[in-house]
């Protein structure tokens, strides 16, 4: 039964959570908006909330200049290929610690654990002289593989808590039903924990687009990824906000989504399993 | 497969995890260890030699070093009050029932999922920009001159911006905790006489404590090693006032050239970095059971 | 065709030892129950049959074959988990299919026996559900047509019965019994209930410990128990179990008395206590009576006692039914007669 001051209450705490919620939000609302502006409106003092008048032709130059959409292909090659080629080697590891635990398992989970707490630029000078002498720099390939590295700690971890949810006695099931251990992985497991093998590829396209120290410091023209490319406009050239904006706007639009859409599993993910 | 196969094929489903880490982690440890014991300048690669611990004391005996640590241990402290407190605060909001409470999440949500550069840049020029940033405008209309955060107070700026894309990471988190608080409990509780400011304190805050052990932990650990949007705002500057630790090294190996010096100073931050993961872990042990 | 044999099995998990030296001998076709109470390692020894444990040392031969190294998969043997352990994500008729899938049949004949095994279950109706969508009793079925679609050389059975409520439980052993007497295979049943264990088994195999107590037909067991172990496990309410002076009368450390093996009276007996409880189940009485200088023992009776809590009442009991243990809990010698009730 709704009591009216109950319904005072909820109105009242609404009216705080979306002010709180659009002032978090404000910046991106910003920017949304102002990629829609035309250039002179986006540094025009007072800035006006709204375009006075609103106009594509941002998005247009942006798609236009063949650059920006060299970079957004970057972006996917190494967000999909560190996903891919981490899945194939996180997989493996999850399945081997959660049905087939060692006393060694817990030791290794910890110290995967820890090479994530370690540093990137700790292995900055090294990664980057033996990338410049083997011609890896700015390639594709040379700074999808450290992103690999990088992020296989929490691919594994992610996995093995979702596996760690698969009854044992289901898999046992399918042995004794004669299911050799690819069948076991293929038929019974995976389809079982299909979400978490989604929301672990999911976490790992996120944190491979956004990443911003490796992409930054291993690519320079070619390979180099939204987040380089847009790093690059760090110093103010005159009149081109709108478009910045704009690009901006692309840049950050998947993955947006891509967030919203998983955001139980991103905290089980980001906090090594630690909260569900 | 009997259960030995099964246990020889495990074995082998975790080798390619492990060594691929570990020559990804700790070999170019190792060399930035090795290296941090040379002459090694990309400009002078003829003048190579063994240094010593002259890169070390080199290091530690510029000033931009232990302004750089300061800077790191400011932004990190500073980053963790924020999103703590403010996770804390919003969390225990937005469980409260409310109109439209999934879009608000969402839009709560949402700075997390903005790539730092694109972050730093927006914040840079569209809200702190004393020209026609919108702090301007606001400054303006309350009458105040505008405020240049990135030259006059470039760390604050830094803080406010990495804060702003970690609050929601903690919002997040606390918010999943306190959605699997035993509403039993609470109910216990009330039963008990327990009034809401009594049930905050006694059940709700020591339930988010593994949480908070869990936040704290993460935000350390990416915290420390904050890089782009020091890269894209201040560069570090002015002088070394933002710089932190990871881009004083980065400075000193891919500007200034100085490889031996830059892997004196990623050791040290390394060793930094475990230091205070291992005293974070040791006060936080017994929350932490995967 | 489904003959399983264990030779001096050793299991140790760790430093832990569970099993330390089982043999066991299976005859094809029979119904074995390994009975015992919980961490006894009854569902080890299951498992170890089952392949999805290794022994430490000793060897499983199956129909003669050494099977120690073979995989689950490869030892012609069904089993039925304690949670059915249902694929979640297959109906259920892909679940019953599922080990002849693995086995490589072409999709026609896989069809063709799930109909077969399906019908013979009363599972026609209920093909393509989940087994989310199924009760308990269902969901218990399937894992059964899971297991005979194979036709195995033997099935085993790992407590499946003790997630069904009572009334269902009884209608499932039942069936589980016909199942038996219709495909004649050899089942391996695990449970700790020892009335479906005597309900159901050819032969049971009592576990205590890691330990094979006794290895023998029901009515064996209830008549002959090797030990005082055995005595006290098999047969409800359990045998009274009396030592001191009491028992060094008859010549032992402690004797043993049945329920049954007891007779009340208010008047006169050899030994004088004084009724704690009395139990009305209908067709019979149980007593329970506090005997002077301390023990207690439960009595079976009659209707046609009427004892009430408090009165003075004197036990004697059945001389021909007094069962002897020495300090070590083995038996010394059997009484002669047969026990009044033979079983419950």
């Amino acid at each position: 039964m709704k009591k009216p001051h109950t319904i005072f209450l909820k109105t009242g705490i609404s009216v705080l959570g979306w002010t709180v919620a659009l002032l978090l939000f404000f910046p991106i609302l910003w920017t949304v908006l102002t990629s829609f502006k035309t250039e002179v409106d986006a540094i025009a003092f007072p800035p006006s909330f709204l375009p006075t008048q609103w106009t594509l032709e941002n998005y247009f130059e942006v798609q236009e200049r063949s650059e920006y959409f060299t970079h957004f292909l970057n972006s996917v090659a190494i967000s999909v290929g560190s996903t891919v080629l981490g899945m194939l080697l996180a997989i493996p590891a999850a399945w081997s610690m959660a049905f087939q635990p060692t006393r060694a398992t817990r030791h290794v989970l910890m110290w995967m654990l820890s090479t994530k707490m370690m540093p990137a630029v700790g292995a900055l000078v090294p990664i980057f002289l033996i990338f410049k002498t083997a011609g890896l720099l700015d390639t594709l390939f040379g700074v999808t593989f450290i992103l690999v590295i990088a992020n296989l700690p929490i691919m594994v971890w992610m996995l093995y808590t979702y596996f760690k949810e698969v009854p044992a006695d289901i898999l046992e099931a399918a042995r004794m039903d004669g299911a050799t251990t690819l069948k076991e992985l293929f038929y019974v497991l995976l389809p079982m924990s299909l979400p978490g093998v989604a929301s672990t590829m999911l976490l790992n396209v996120i944190l491979a687009w956004n990443e911003a120290f490796w992409t930054l410091s291993l690519t320079a023209i070619k390979a180099a990824p939204l987040s380089a490319f847009i790093a690059s406009y760090s110093s103010p050239q005159g009149l081109f906000w709108a478009k910045l904006s704009a690009a901006s706007t692309l840049a950050i639009a998947p993955i947006l989504v891509l967030g919203w859409m998983s955001q139980k599993q991103l905290v089980r993910g980001l906090t090594f399993g630690a909260v569900k | 497969m009997s259960g030995y196969q099964m246990k020889r094929a495990a074995r082998f489903a975790l080798t390619p995890s492990v060594v691929l880490l570990f020559i990804g982690m700790i070999v170019p440890l190792a060399m930035t260890l090795w290296l941090s014991f040379q002459y090694y300048n990309l400009l002078n690669p003829a003048e190579a030699g063994f240094a010593g611990v002259s890169n070390y004391t080199y290091f530690l005996s510029d000033p931009a070093f232990s302004q750089a640590i300061i800077n790191t241990l400011l932004l990190v402290g500073g980053v963790l009050a924020i999103t703590v407190i403010g996770g804390i605060l919003l969390a225990l909001l937005f469980d409260q029932p409310m109109w439209g409470r999934g879009v608000v999440r969402l839009l709560v949500i949402a700075p997390f999922f903005v790539m730092p550069t694109v972050s730093a840049l927006v914040w840079k020029n569209m809200l702190m920009h004393p020209g026609y940033g919108i702090f301007a405008w606001i400054a303006h209309k309350l009458g105040l001159p505008p405020v240049e955060w990135l030259s006059n107070s470039p760390l604050l700026s830094i803080v406010m911006i990495v804060a702003w894309q970690w609050l929601p990471f903690a919002t997040l988190i606390f918010l999943t905790a306190l959605q699997s608080l035993d509403t039993e409990q609470q109910e216990a509780a009330r039963m008990d006489g327990a009034g809401p400011f009594d049930r905050l304190i006694y059940i709700i805050l020591p339930h988010l404590g593994r949480a908070v052990t869990v936040v704290l932990l993460m935000e350390t650990i990416f915290i420390l090693a904050i890089f782009a949007e020091i890269f894209v705002t201040t560069s570090g500057g002015p002088g070394y006032a933002s710089t932190n630790l990871p881009f004083l090294i980065y400075v000193q190996a891919l500007l200034q050239f100085d490889v031996g010096a830059a892997s004196a100073g990623a050791i040290i931050a390394v060793v930094i970095a475990n230091a205070v993961a291992i005293f974070a872990i040791r006060l936080a042990g017994k929350n932490l059971t995967a | 065709m489904g003959s399983i044999t264990l030779k001096n099995i050793h299991k140790a998990f760790g430093d832990q030892v569970v099993i330390p030296d089982a043999n066991l001998e299976i005859v094809d076709g029979e119904f074995v129950v390994f009975v015992g109470p919980s961490g006894c390692g009854k569902s080890t020894l299951l498992r170890l049959i089952a392949g999805l444990e290794d022994p430490t040392s000793g060897e499983v031969h199956i129909d003669g074959k050494d099977v120690t190294q073979a995989s689950p998969g490869k030892r012609k043997l069904s089993m039925v988990f304690q949670s059915y352990a249902l694929y979640p994500h297959m109906t259920v008729a892909q679940n019953i299919g599922f080990p002849l899938k693995m086995s490589g049949e072409k999709a026609a004949t896989i069809r063709a026996r799930v109909q077969e095994v399906a019908k013979s279950l009363d599972l026609l109706p209920y093909l393509e559900r989940r087994p989310r969508n199924l009760s308990g009793g269902q969901r218990q079925r399937v894992a059964i047509g899971r297991a005979i679609i194979r036709q195995p050389a033997g099935f085993l059975f790992d407590e499946p019965l003790s997630n069904l409520d009572a009334a269902l439980r009884v209608s499932m052993r039942l069936e589980i019994s016909e199942l038996h007497q219709r495909l004649g295979s050899t089942m391996i049943y695990v449970t700790h209930d020892q009335i479906e264990a005597m309900t159901m088994a050819d032969r049971i195999a009592v576990m205590n410990a890691g330990r094979i107590e006794q290895f023998a037909t029901p009515l064996e067991l209830y008549r002959r128990p090797a030990n005082r172990f055995v005595a006290s496990f098999i047969g409800s309410p359990k045998m009274n179990f009396i030592d001191g002076e009491r028992a060094a009368q008859y010549g032992a450390h402690a004797i043993g008395l049945r329920p049954e093996a007891i007779s009340l009276s208010r008047k006169t007996g050899m030994w004088g206590g004084h009724v704690e409880r009395v139990e009305h189940l209908g067709a019979e009485t149980i007593v329970h009576v506090a005997l002077d200088q301390g023990q207690k023992i439960t009595v079976r009776t009659g209707i046609e006692d009427a004892v009430a809590s408090g009165q003075t009442i004197f036990a004697s009991p059945d001389g021909s039914q007094v069962y002897r243990f020495d300090e070590n809990g083995l038996t010394l010698g059997f009484p002669e007669n047969v026990p009044r009730s033979a079983l419950m």
